[in-house]
């Protein structure tokens, strides 16, 4: 597979909780080599759009392509499997593991092998290896042995990542991954993700316009639950839609 | 080495070396005593598998002990003794059966839904055996004869009992303590801190709760069997609630998230219970030991929030904690 080819693809997401709708009728591709933002007013829909596109919410409406199949009906973690990863706006690490566990098991769930009760998951050939990489990618190489609960608010953000990246996913699903963050953090969190966009397809969900203006190759724009602009950052930046409903200009 | 992990280590080998040298001072009521202290041990570890390694709060453990303990006496033959071969595996698989049925069931509800659930299914078994004529209803049935592997074990022998109890309870922690290192171990972590992310991972987590749930209830079963065989009686109160609680207690008092916890807190469990039982020491009011446990279990803990396992390391942080405030007064004195 080769850059430009459309790995995750939303068709028609509609999503109502009661009398209230989440999210009307919502498309978008992700390509590969490519990221791509959604921005939008708090409770404009953004990390609804990531639970049903990552299969922790089911669609009232429409359907998910993963990889040119459709996984509406799959499950959180069968979608993990085949390559689908996400990183919470919370953080949801492990504390009380270190560093380098949090992302091995992580890594375990592409080689779960449960029943080998007998082996030393410390010593897994497999997964030790991934979790070393992933970590030293998202830039905690020397934390390795840290228990994850007193790293700072930036490295938390960076070890979500690294967990995502050791299940060595090809669509990565970031949900405010930079929030919190110093401006030295946004810079390294920044690099980062221009280093993994060649091999993967990337949905970016931020508050920090600048950084998305910066990084982003396609933005989406969210109101309300339904998009209303989608396009390169220099057509949303020119929209008169958007300068009014979200920019903040008149 | 990490030396943490070896003091914890060689507690557990020393507590293992007593309990086997203990036979050689003890009479036979101490004997009979720590033996039954074991076999709670043994059915401590199993819940500990579940609340402290996987989160689930179970509140109807006694259903599988209690089915071990009914399988060992019903299946054995009324004119001679059963083959252990047979009746032990029999006990646990039979234990097992119900824990995966139930667990299939209640794995589908969450925290407080959960532990109902679980209490409910329990009960269902306890009516079962209590009201129908299936285990000789509210009066119990007697084992007459204790199962038997050829001429090499003759359970009949307390001392011989006691050791294969040890040796059971040894075999249960070496197999609980390997597992919790496996990746299934370190995954069933996972789910207890954070299932949604294990999902969010690629671990489909029920399947992983259900296998800890059905290993749990086939300990639990085996505890069962060994108790049928120790008191060579069995009725319905093994599987009544109150038992269901009584374990559960014994793993809080010792501190939950460590297998040496559950091996602690049976015997702190146990040992209380005889104390306040004892005329001796009590006079009239041993009538009213609950009391005393009772108390005794609030207070321990409210002032032991780790449990008895943590109590070294509270002593630790409370003397830092000392340390560092006459530190900070030194400071400001100055």
């Amino acid at each position: 597979m080769s850059a430009g080819d459309i790995l995750l693809r939303g068709r028609g997401i509609t999503r109502r909780w009661g009398g209230l709708v989440a999210l009307n009728g919502v498309s978008l591709e992700l390509q590969r080599g490519s990221v791509h933002a959604v921005i939008g007013t708090n409770g404009a829909g953004k990390s609804t759009l990531i639970n049903i596109l990552s299969g922790e919410v089911a669609p009232s409406e429409g359907q998910v392509e993963l990889l040119g199949q459709d996984v509406t009906r799959w499950t959180q973690p069968r979608r993990a499997r085949a390559g689908l990863g996400r990183s919470y706006q919370r953080n949801t690490i492990f504390p009380s593991f270190t560093v380098l566990e949090n992302c091995r098991v992580a890594a375990q769930a592409r080689t779960p092998r449960p029943w080998r009760w007998w082996q030393d998951a410390a010593r897994c050939e497999v997964s030790v290896p991934a979790a070393r990489a992933a970590a030293a990618r998202a830039g905690l190489e020397d934390f390795m042995a840290q228990p994850a609960g007193l790293l700072s608010h930036g490295q938390k953000r960076q070890l979500e990542l690294a967990m995502c990246l050791a299940t060595e996913p090809e669509v990565l699903l970031l949900d405010e991954p930079l929030a919190g963050m110093g401006a030295e953090e946004t810079e390294r969190m920044l690099e980062l993700l221009h280093e993994l966009k060649p091999r993967h397809a990337i949905l970016l969900v931020e508050h920090d316009m600048d950084a998305v203006f910066r990084v982003a190759d396609c933005i989406t724009v969210m109101v309300n639950g339904a998009v209303i602009a989608s396009g390169t950052p220099a057509f949303v930046r020119s929209s008169a839609e958007v300068r009014t409903a979200y920019l903040g200009e008149h | 080495m990490n030396p943490a992990i070896s003091s914890k280590a060689i507690f557990v080998i020393a507590v293992f070396g007593l309990l086997a040298a203990y036979p050689l001072v003890a009479g036979n009521f101490g004997i009979d005593l720590v033996n039954k202290i074991m076999i709670f041990a043994v059915f401590a570890l199993s819940l500990e598998l579940l609340v402290g390694g996987a989160g689930l709060v179970c509140f109807g453990h006694a259903a599988f002990f209690g089915i071990g303990a009914y399988v060992a006496v019903l299946l054995s033959p009324p004119d001679g003794p059963a083959s252990l071969l047979l009746l032990l595996p029999a006990a646990m698989l039979a234990a097992a059966a119900y824990a995966m049925a139930v667990g299939a069931l209640s794995l589908r509800t969450k925290g407080v839904y959960f532990i109902m659930v679980t209490l409910a299914f329990a009960q269902m078994a306890y009516y079962v055996v209590h009201d129908t004529p299936l285990g000789g209803g509210t009066d119990g049935i007697y084992l007459t004869m204790k199962p038997v592997l050829g001429e090499l074990l003759d359970l009949d022998r307390p001392i011989t009992l006691y050791l294969f109890t040890l040796a059971t309870l040894v075999l249960v922690f070496g197999f609980l303590a390997m597992l919790s290192r496996s990746r299934f171990g370190r995954a069933l972590a996972g789910i207890r801190i954070n299932e949604q992310r294990m999902r969010a991972t690629g671990f489909a987590t029920y399947p992983y709760k259900l296998a800890a749930f059905t290993i749990s209830g086939a300990i639990a079963g085996l505890a069962g069997f060994l108790f049928a065989v120790k008191d060579g009686f069995v009725n319905p109160e093994l599987m009544s609630w109150h038992f269901s609680g009584a374990v559960l207690i014994m793993i809080i008092l010792g501190g939950i998230g460590h297998l040496r916890g559950a091996l602690i807190g049976a015997f702190a469990f146990a040992l209380l219970q005889e104390f306040f039982k004892s005329e001796a020491i009590f006079g009239a009011f041993s009538k009213h030991w609950n009391l005393g446990l009772g108390i005794t279990i609030i207070a321990s803990v409210a002032l032991l929030p780790r449990g008895l396992v943590g109590v070294p390391g509270q002593w630790k942080d409370r003397l830092v904690g000392r340390a560092s405030r006459r530190a900070e007064t030194a400071e400001v004195q100055r």
